[in-house]
């Protein structure tokens, strides 16, 4: 099976993908958190990144970022250095890593998604703050426009930071855990945003720990353990076979077959 | 008294009035600089900054005499400060990065080991002839006595010049200070945003030296924001209400210490911080401490109006002499007991928040949210619009609607 994929390994990235990837490895200390992964994610699609607790996932989008340092690897975000398509990118960091006491409020934060706009010295245009709330609407925060963020729940400060990333107008969305400790209405209505998203033509890649609901939200899978698994359309990619490569023994055969589309 | 109100209001003469507007400057730009360095949580590391900048004053002043001058330009003084302020920062960093050591140990090292060497060359520096007037020692608490006038614009120039770079500097800084992995995601240099922060510490460090002096220096970086915090919950305030209050403080203690000119600067500046500070703590809007008095007292109210109101949609009858005043106070029930049409409507409403309110508790698995409830908070200050209607969904599906 190795073998295999070493020789299936894209030869040069796909230069329409909004994020190719190949021969990734990333390291901590000595310790490989990812090993010479390939992954080529398909533009306007909803993409998963899938595997267990360590396997890599947010190894993988911080290190495709550059925000870790890469043992080696080379990344393409739609044909191009990372460092020049950022502004094509927008990134929602999983929730904790922010301080809840942080003196700003959830329009501020959205306002902080226009950065690359405003730059150093221009003011807020009225029309920027327009836009801030329209993105803080979108995602039904209107109301919550003045509150400081650490009297959000969890699934607000969630709908928050999603909006910074859609105030960007960025073509691919890199999403961290976007819906773990978040409630249903929440998961309802970012997946509404994501989904429309695709429509507008953009690009949606996400980690995702949530298997029950991966055929229904996702069109493209990474199935991810340390190297790649699997991946391709997730209706035929999410196989009882891949799953329980992916996850060993720590999902029951009945689980598997549950979850699966189509056995073995 | 009349030397004071002179010093303040700028009637003390050229040089007193240069010193007052440089204090108030460096006030200002330590106050706002300061921000920074609390948002991004690492106040300490001043500390270390500001005492490693000793042994720079007195080698500062053992090669300037040694090159035949008397040692005592404030310019060169302020360099050689510079320099091993800028030493003990990287080592602070450099400690932390290379080694298992937390921050906090590192910057307690570095601090004690500095501020060491400086205490030993000022005793050596003691022992030279040009030393004993060379007043070294002000640089520990500050001095306004005996600045000579290029000294006072050096200082406000040095602070206007801070202010300016905090002013471009504002947007990459609350940016990383906020969210670091978003800002590097974003293409900003994570690592330049931090160090000049720390660069704009050091200057405020370097240029308060001589004014308030390197043992409270780390005060005026610190107490303004901590008290501008209780003012406000947006970062761009608190950085410019600090400058302000940094200002003011510099502003009245440079014209109090003109006018005692026995008295060192950096206590009185640092004083005056801190009674901004304590006025703040006390009465500052919702953070400040009787705020939360009085909003405990209103707490109060809200929990017998509620329970009168929901003893009305039951048609219970209410006892607490307490709740009927306050119902009767609002024409919720009539003299009699019996409730108004405005108090039914108000019992029916919050009813329905408690139906909303059983549901959202059942069904919502965010316990930071649900554990919000607390009887009294209307619904609609927790959940958006479309989670009501959600739950509103299930009560029509549970009968209970």
């Amino acid at each position: 099976m190795a073998d295999l994929k070493l020789i299936s390994a894209p030869t040069v990235l796909d230069p329409a993908s909004p994020l190719a990837v190949r021969g990734l490895t990333v390291t901590y200390g000595e310790k490989p958190a990812l090993f010479s992964l390939d992954a080529t994610f398909p533009a306007g699609a909803m993409s998963a990144i899938v595997g267990p607790n360590g396997a890599g996932k947010s190894t993988f989008l911080k290190a495709a970022l550059g925000l870790i340092p890469r043992v080696s690897g080379e990344v393409l975000v739609f044909g191009r250095d990372v460092d020049r398509a950022r502004d094509r990118i927008a990134y929602v960091p999983q929730r904790a890593s922010v301080d809840w006491d942080f003196p700003t409020t959830a329009l501020d934060v959205v306002l902080m998604g226009l950065y690359g706009q405003l730059g150093l010295w221009r003011r807020i245009s009225a029309a920027q703050r327009a836009h801030a709330h329209a993105c803080l609407d979108r995602v039904g925060m209107a109301d919550f426009a003045p509150r400081q963020i650490g009297q959000l729940s969890g699934g607000q400060q969630q709908r928050v930071f999603l909006a910074r990333a859609l105030a960007q107008q960025a073509d691919l969305f890199l999403l961290d855990e976007p819906f773990a400790g978040v409630d249903a209405a929440t998961e309802a209505a970012i997946i509404d945003v994501l989904k429309s998203l695709k429509a507008e033509g953009r690009s949606v890649v996400a980690v995702h720990h949530d298997l029950s609901t991966v055929t229904q939200y996702f069109d493209h899978i990474l199935l991810v353990n340390l190297r790649r698994i699997a991946e391709g359309p997730v209706a035929t990619t999410f196989t009882a076979d891949t799953l329980s490569e992916t996850y060993g023994g720590r999902l029951g055969a009945l689980q598997i077959e549950g979850l699966a589309l189509s056995g073995s | 008294m009349q030397a004071f109100l002179d010093a303040l209001f700028l009637q003390a003469g050229y040089n007193a009035v240069l010193v007052t507007l440089g204090a108030a400057l460096l006030g200002f730009a330590a106050g706002a600089g300061g921000s920074f360095l609390f948002l991004r949580k690492r106040a300490l590391v001043s500390d270390a900054v500001a005492h490693a900048t000793l042994p720079g004053v007195g080698i500062a002043f053992i090669i300037m005499v040694a090159l035949g001058g008397d040692g005592r330009s404030l310019l060169g003084l302020m360099a050689g400060s510079a320099v091993t302020a800028w030493l003990g920062l990287v080592a602070v960093e450099w400690m932390v990065r290379r080694t298992r050591l937390s921050e906090d140990a590192a910057i307690g090292a570095i601090l004690s080991v500095f501020f060491g060497v400086g205490v030993v060359l000022l005793t050596v520096i003691q022992t030279m002839s040009q030393g004993r007037q060379a007043g070294l020692e002000s640089f520990l608490l500050g001095s306004t006595a005996g600045m000579l006038y290029q000294d006072a614009v050096l200082i406000a120039g040095g602070g206007a010049a801070v202010v300016l770079a905090i002013w471009l500097l504002r947007r990459p800084m609350t940016l990383v200070a906020f969210d670091p992995g978003y800002a590097a995601a974003r293409g900003v240099n994570v690592r330049r945003v931090d160090l000049a922060m720390m660069g704009l510490v050091l200057a405020v460090t370097v240029i308060g030296l001589k004014l308030v002096g390197l043992i409270l220096i780390v005060a005026l970086l610190i107490i303004p924001p901590v008290t501008a915090r209780f003012w406000s919950e947006r970062a761009e305030a608190v950085v410019w209400s600090a400058g302000v209050l940094g200002a003011v403080s510099g502003w009245i203690g440079a014209a109090l210490s003109a006018s005692a000119p026995d008295m060192p600067t950096g206590p009185i500046i640092v004083l005056i911080a801190a009674a901004l500070f304590a006025l703040s703590l006390l009465f500052a809007p919702s953070r400040g401490v009787l705020a939360s008095i009085l909003s405990r007292r209103a707490f109060q109210t809200r929990v017998h109006r509620r329970q009168g109101l929901l003893a009305l949609s039951r048609s219970e009858p209410i006892h607490d002499p307490l709740t009927l005043r306050i119902l009767s106070r609002e024409g919720l029930i009539r003299l009699d007991g019996v409730a108004t049409d405005t108090g039914r409507a108000a019992g029916a409403k919050i009813a329905r928040d408690e139906r909303r309110w059983s549901v959202a508790r059942r069904l919502h698995h965010d316990t930071a949210l649900t554990g919000r409830y607390d009887g009294l908070t209307p619904i609609e200050e927790v959940f958006t619009q479309d989670e009501i209607a959600h739950f509103d969904a299930r009560i029509a599906r549970m009968g209970m609607g």
